[in-house]
């Protein structure tokens, strides 16, 4: 609030191709989230430009953005995000009721993305009647729903215990094996570890870039 | 998106609530169920008129003597006559019938019973031309009335009255202003047309009234059937010229009686009714606009309780469209419960005052539409304001909200 006028973002030149898996790290308050919500589409750059699949995102109106996150991206929170009031199923069927699948087709790949986060028997089960991994868990199933270009993950694991988080990144790692675009936002050092590429951000730039891969 | 998925929504965000929900209802169910009654109660006071006018048969003419200045006061000069009402029985074209009489509250004493009645004076043809039927006895014949003999009809609310049954009443002896008559006949009842309640009435010969009660020979008014086959301006035309004649009327001077119409009067009630129901379902009418404002009110709230979630479905593709239609359908689908619930009350209230205060009442499906169009149209234009509220919303300050 106030006048102040901050960028929390600056120079950040950044090249993500498919079946990549980022992680970005950086201290709080350097911009990670400011720069994954961009991705996501749910934020607009005050300057610069952010192409999708050779689209121009940073230039689309309302509508299209809203088609472009319900098609192309698949956004995981770091408070998971479930609707109170509805089952897992219902909670990932949300995407496609905006695609505006039919209900049969609907149910069937909703229970395919449970299957595939291993949640096949807590389908019927509200989010308050579940546990914390297994509500991200809903959450990733939810973003994988649509077959997006791209899923980001805003420190996924950061409302969980070790052992649960360290279950969801095995997940996350099974998703890239499956092939899968993943940029996951995380503070742990062995969890940026299991990406190929580590981005460093510190006050709104990018200060490190590292394909660990190609380091190795 | 479907419109179906955005009902099922709108449904289990209601049922998530339902207390609030019926809350938020309540100005509506009030409305409606007031403009309902209302209207009801209207449609009601105009059907009694219909049926009056319809009992009228070929159009029925009263004709009276006209009231007079004099010195700036009205004063009512009697200038009808039986031999009025028989020059008006003979070689008319247009008149099918005519029945004069007087009328006059007298002193009435059965046993040791008092009451204040109208007694009229009358012709047996009244029975027919204003469509009255006998439940006991027998109507009083010509012969009666030019015997002038002391006998009596009643109408059919004075058995009640007088604490006897009916059929036992006929030969019975009764007193009005002291002169003993034979009561003849019991009349069905004909039912309140309004303003007058012709089932208390008593009915004598028109002679036995002129000679033995009042004791002129004026009559009062003369009503005159119209024929089935003419107008009724001719018939009104034909008795001008025939009373004219009658009462020595110079041409140029003017009418000494008047002719009303009283097809016409009913239709001028009938006008004014339809007024008062308008006015009434006008007054009930800002009740539902006051529960719309509490729709409003209500789903202001919701939009902000519920801004996270839509920040979610914004971030999970939902568009402007589909957040407005979300919020939009909810405060339809309240108003139109509202309007359901409120229509069912109406319903009972109007049977209810039908039956305990005697008023008839009619629910008719006009009415139940337009009251239900009403609540729909009410939670359109009162959810479009919350409605759009939410749909601007930025998702990211959508999600970020606690
Ligand atoms: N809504 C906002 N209004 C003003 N400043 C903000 C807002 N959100 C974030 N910022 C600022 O932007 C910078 C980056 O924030 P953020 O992207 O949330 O960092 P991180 O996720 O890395 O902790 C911080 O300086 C923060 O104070
Ligand atoms: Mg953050």
């Amino acid at each position: 609030m106030g006048d102040e006028h901050i960028d929390a973002l600056r120079e950040v030149d950044l090249d993500v191709r498919t079946n990549e898996y980022v992680a970005i790290m950086g201290q709080s308050g350097s911009g990670k989230s400011t720069l994954m919500n961009i991705l996501g589409c749910l934020d607009r750059p005050t300057a610069g430009e952010y192409w999708l699949n050779s689209e121009r995102v940073s230039r689309m109106n309302d509508r299209q953005l809203a088609g472009i996150r319900n098609r192309e991206i698949g956004f995981v929170f770091q408070t998971f995000n479930l609707l109170p009031r509805m089952s897992a199923l219902s909670n990932v069927e949300v995407p496609l009721i905006y695609s505006g699948l039919p209900k049969k087709e609907r149910v069937e790949r909703a229970t395919a993305a449970l299957e595939t986060v291993g949640l096949a028997d807590r389908m019927r089960h509200r989010p308050s009647e579940m546990s914390g991994g297994q509500r991200q868990r809903v959450a990733i199933a939810r973003a994988l729903v649509t077959r997006p270009s791209i899923v980001l993950a805003d420190e996924p694991t950061g409302n969980l215990d070790s052992t649960t988080g360290e279950e969801i990144m095995n997940l996350f790692d099974q998703l890239h094996d499956a092939g899968n675009t993943l940029i996951v936002v995380t503070h742990e050092q062995h969890i940026a570890a299991r990406a190929g590429r580590v981005v460093r951000l510190s006050d709104g730039d990018v200060v490190s870039d590292v394909n660990a891969r190609n380091e190795e | 998106m479907l419109i179906g998925e955005t009902v099922r929504i709108s449904l289990a965000s209601i049922r998530s609530n339902l207390f609030r929900a019926l809350l938020t209802m309540l100005g509506i169910i009030i409305g409606v169920a007031a403009v309902i009654t209302m209207v009801a109660l209207g449609t009601g006071a105009q059907r009694a008129i219909d049926k009056q006018m319809q009992a009228f048969g070929g159009d029925i003419l009263s004709i009276q003597s006209s009231a007079w200045f004099s010195r700036g006061v009205a004063r009512n000069r009697q200038t009808l006559t039986t031999d009025d009402a028989l020059a008006l029985s003979t070689g008319m074209e247009h008149v099918e019938a005519v029945v004069p009489e007087i009328s006059e509250r007298y002193q009435i004493k059965y046993g040791n019973q008092n009451l204040n009645l109208s007694v009229i004076g009358t012709t047996p043809n009244h029975l027919d031309v204003h469509g009255f039927a006998m439940a006991h006895g027998a109507m009083f014949s010509s012969a009666d009335d030019a015997a002038r003999k002391r006998v009596a009809v009643i109408g059919a609310e004075l058995p009640g009255m007088l604490d006897a049954e009916p059929a036992a009443l006929i030969g019975r002896s009764i007193q009005i202003r002291s002169i003993n008559f034979e009561i003849i006949g019991v009349l069905e009842a004909k039912g309140g047309s309004g303003w007058r309640n012709p089932d208390d009435d008593v009915w004598i010969p028109l002679s036995t009234a002129q000679f033995r009660v009042t004791g002129d020979e004026y009559v009062e008014t003369i009503s005159a059937k119209i024929a089935e086959t003419s107008s009724t301006e001719m018939g009104m035309l034909e008795i001008e010229r025939v009373l004219r004649r009658e009462h020595g009327i110079l041409p140029g001077k003017d009418n000494d009686f008047a002719i009303m119409d009283r097809k016409q009067f009913a239709e001028s009630r009938q006008a004014a009714t339809e007024v008062f129901t308008y006015l009434l379902a006008g007054i009930a009418g800002v009740s539902l606009v006051v529960g719309g404002i509490g729709i409003m009110n209500i789903m202001l709230v919701t939009v902000t309780e519920r801004t996270r979630e839509i920040g979610v479905r914004k971030a999970l593709g939902a568009t402007r469209g589909n957040i407005l239609l979300q919020f939009l359908v909810e405060s339809t689908i309240l108003c139109l419960l509202g309007g359901l619930i409120g229509l069912a009350l109406g319903a009972t209230a109007s049977a209810l005052l039908a039956r305990y205060a005697g008023w008839q009442t009619v629910v008719t499906s006009g009415s139940a539409l337009t009251a239900f169009g009403f609540s729909a149209a009410v939670g359109i234009v009162f959810g479009i304001w919350p409605a759009r509220r939410a749909a601007a919303l930025d998702p990211i300050d959508a999600l970020r909200h606690e």
